[in-house]
């Protein structure tokens, strides 16, 4: 399958763009630009394959290069370390156009950007950003974050991999599990505690001494992307490997903040996908003599379905604003990525019923899209946390432990 | 080397056309506009040559300002600069001639157009500018190799393929084998923003043609099958009905 990069044959992408309030009128003609752009490029090089290595759970290596070179790995960072320095819209943007064709391509790239270049940018010594970053923009290197433990997810705070110092080096320790590209990676960012207790991010190269990636298998969900975990067993880490620039939770939890950002408006893209995918289906298939578009409760499933795309739309756009001008909070970022990916779900069950038996088969997007939003609520803080995010932002008062 | 492309805007290939009231031009309301596929395919190959030759590659285009941002996605592609000429193009003649006037001497080695716009479809462009600019013109080319200052040619005619070689300066109009459309991609974008939009007015001498009104054709009905048995009726419905015999 590997040399079939171009699917099966006389696969035709119809999606057509819905935006009900003008919403583009925001857009600045760069914005639509990008749009347009990554939109080509996922309805040439990703939705005319991405469903044969989901269902043969393959992830699909030769996009990774390909990604690089579309300038989809951490647009945000300065040219100088091989970004493009583009702003945080046009970052959703391409995170909205790419998770439209899969979340499992989009994990790769919001991994990619936002939790392994990204904390680099932030933290990193000169010598670390020179070092990485170009590599990682190209797609020459793959990386991955390893922040979920076996007995830490929700409550990261309490990991147990360590590093101990030992003089010249640090003793690496402990494993990561859940860990999006782990398989595929050259390098990896990880989190780690050191003698005092205090959590401090580790760049790691596929090859120490001690240091493995196996691959979880079996997934029913994002079978497109490959997720591993990370082994650690005593693994002789130099000491120029930390990143200089952070301690404390703060380090994983300012990427997780940039990765959410773009979930946002990933999830967006599912929506309009099962959106417009069920649109034009209602329209075209007839029951009963009519078309099922012309069924009251049809359309009632439909007008819903845009009325809440329509908020989101008008949401996230505000959240990018508010982005770009560095005033976007963790919590109103928590709002958006569970406000999208509820709304993703639920649009993704309703329009899978839109197409009867058709909305089975992997002949349209819809049901693959539906398992791949089970891990993207789940991952970044589940659904649930992210209520407990905001209720604690608007009470004051911290419900996690009770 | 110097290489012009001449870039069309059509309504994207998914559009539902109308026109306005008063039938004289087209309804744009809710139309997406893209640059002419053919013109897609004519990029991608001038890039090509671009890359290989080191050559600048200059993008022309008669239209309103709405049409930047199809020029802008050339730029992003690697053309290195645009001219647009001011003007809404009514028909080939004018744009023709607009061009013909607009590059006057900028002596380009090679300058492509593509096949035909798919709103119009008058595969005119290219010969008339051939005349305009006393240079050869090659219609429906599928394949081009530049070698110094001669240019091999493959181009389709009826039933079959002609290879011939011609010295440059030609225009020639581009055909889908060409090459396969490029990508823009975000450091292309990037590239664009400092890239410039020349914007020049037409002459205004060239209006030969008078628009009287736009007609949309009449829609399909289905298919009538006939028995083949039935011979008879099959001859009733082409003499009375269809009154084509
Ligand atoms: C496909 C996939 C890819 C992933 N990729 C990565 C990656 O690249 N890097 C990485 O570090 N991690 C990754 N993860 C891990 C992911 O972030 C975690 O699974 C997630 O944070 C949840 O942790 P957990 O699975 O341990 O669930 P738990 O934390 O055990 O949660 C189980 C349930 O308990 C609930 N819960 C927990 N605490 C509370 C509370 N205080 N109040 C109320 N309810 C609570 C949760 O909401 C959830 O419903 C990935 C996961 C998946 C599925």
């Amino acid at each position: 399958m590997e040399e079939n990069n171009q699917g099966s044959g006389n696969f035709v992408d119809r999606f057509e763009f819905h935006d009900y309030y003008l919403t583009e009128e925001f857009l600045t003609e760069e914005h639509k630009l990008i749009r347009a752009t990554v939109r080509e490029w996922v309805k040439k090089n990703v939705t005319p394959i991405i469903e044969d290595y989901a269902q043969n759970a393959k992830f699909p290596v030769h996009l990774v290069k390909e990604m690089g070179e579309m300038g989809l790995f951490g647009p945000t960072v300065s040219q100088k370390y091989g970004g493009q320095g583009l702003d945080y819209i046009s970052y959703g943007i391409m995170m909205q156009e790419v998770e439209r064709g899969d979340s499992g391509i989009r994990s790769t790239a919001s991994v990619q950007g936002s939790l392994v270049m990204y904390p680099i940018y932030a933290f990193g010594s000169e010598e670390q950003k020179m070092k990485y970053l170009p590599k990682l923009a190209s797609g020459e290197w793959l990386g991955c974050f390893g922040l979920t433990e076996p007995n830490f997810g929700s409550n990261p705070a309490g990991m147990t991999t360590n590093i101990k110092d030992m003089g010249d080096h640090y003793l690496l320790n402990g494993s990561k599990m859940w860990i999006s590209n782990a398989p595929y990676s050259q390098m990896a960012v990880i989190w780690a505690k050191d003698d005092q207790g205090i959590i401090r991010g580790v760049i790691l190269e596929t090859g120490m001494e001690g240091y493995t990636q196996p691959e979880i298998h079996h997934k029913w969900s994002l079978r497109a992307s490959s997720t591993g975990e990370l082994v650690f067993d005593n693994v002789k880490v130099p000491k120029q490997n930390i990143l200089p620039g952070v301690k404390g939770l703060k380090g994983p939890l300012s990427c997780l903040n940039n990765a959410r950002y773009g979930i946002a408006w990933g999830a967006l893209g599912v929506a309009l996908d099962c959106y417009d995918t069920a649109l034009r289906y209602a329209k075209e298939r007839i029951q009963f003599d009519r078309p099922i578009a012309g069924f009251q409760l049809t359309q009632k499933k439909l007008a819903e379905m845009i009325t809440e795309i329509t908020k989101a739309q008008l949401l996230t756009w505000r959240l990018g604003v508010l982005k770009n001008e560095d005033r976007a909070t963790p919590a109103q970022i928590s709002m958006a990525k569970r406000n999208n990916i509820e709304i993703a779900l639920n649009i993704a069950r309703e329009a899978r019923q839109i197409l009867g038996g058709m909305g089975i088969t992997g002949e349209y997007s819809i049901m693959r899209h539906m398992m791949n939003l089970e891990s993207v609520v789940t991952y970044e803080g589940t659904h649930d946390i992210h209520l407990l995010i905001t209720g604690m932002d608007i009470t004051g008062i911290n419900a996690f432990n009770g | 080397m110097k290489i012009l492309l001449c870039a069309s805007k059509t309504p994207d290939t998914t559009a539902k056309i109308n026109f306005t009231a008063d039938k004289k031009a087209l309804d744009a309301n809710g139309v997406q506009f893209i640059l002419n596929p053919y013109d897609d395919h004519a990029l991608a190959r001038a890039m090509d040559i671009k890359e290989k030759n080191n050559s600048h590659l200059t993008v022309i285009h008669a239209g309103d300002a709405g049409s930047e941002a199809i020029l802008r996605r050339a730029l992003s592609i690697g053309a290195d600069d645009c001219i647009r000429i001011n003007l809404e193009p009514a028909d080939s003649y004018t744009v023709a001639h607009e061009i013909a006037h607009a590059i006057q001497g900028e002596n380009f080695d090679l300058i492509f157009t593509g096949r035909e716009s798919i709103d119009f479809n008058g595969s005119q462009v290219c010969s008339l500018l051939g005349e305009m600019l006393n240079i050869p013109s090659i219609d429906f080319v599928t394949d081009i190799q530049i070698e110094g200052n001669l240019a091999t040619l493959k181009r389709f005619i009826d039933g079959g393929e002609e290879t011939l070689q011609v010295n440059l300066p030609i225009v020639i109009s581009a055909t889908k084998e060409l090459a396969e459309p490029r990508i823009p991609n975000m450091r292309g974008i990037m590239a664009s923003r400092t890239k410039p939009i020349k914007v020049v007015e037409p002459s205004g001498d060239a209006a030969l043609v008078m628009l009287e009104q736009f007609e949309p054709p009449v829609a399909k009905t289905g298919c009538t099958f006939v028995d083949a048995a039935d011979a008879a009726k099959l001859i009733d419905i082409l003499h009375q009905q269809e009154k084509v015999i």
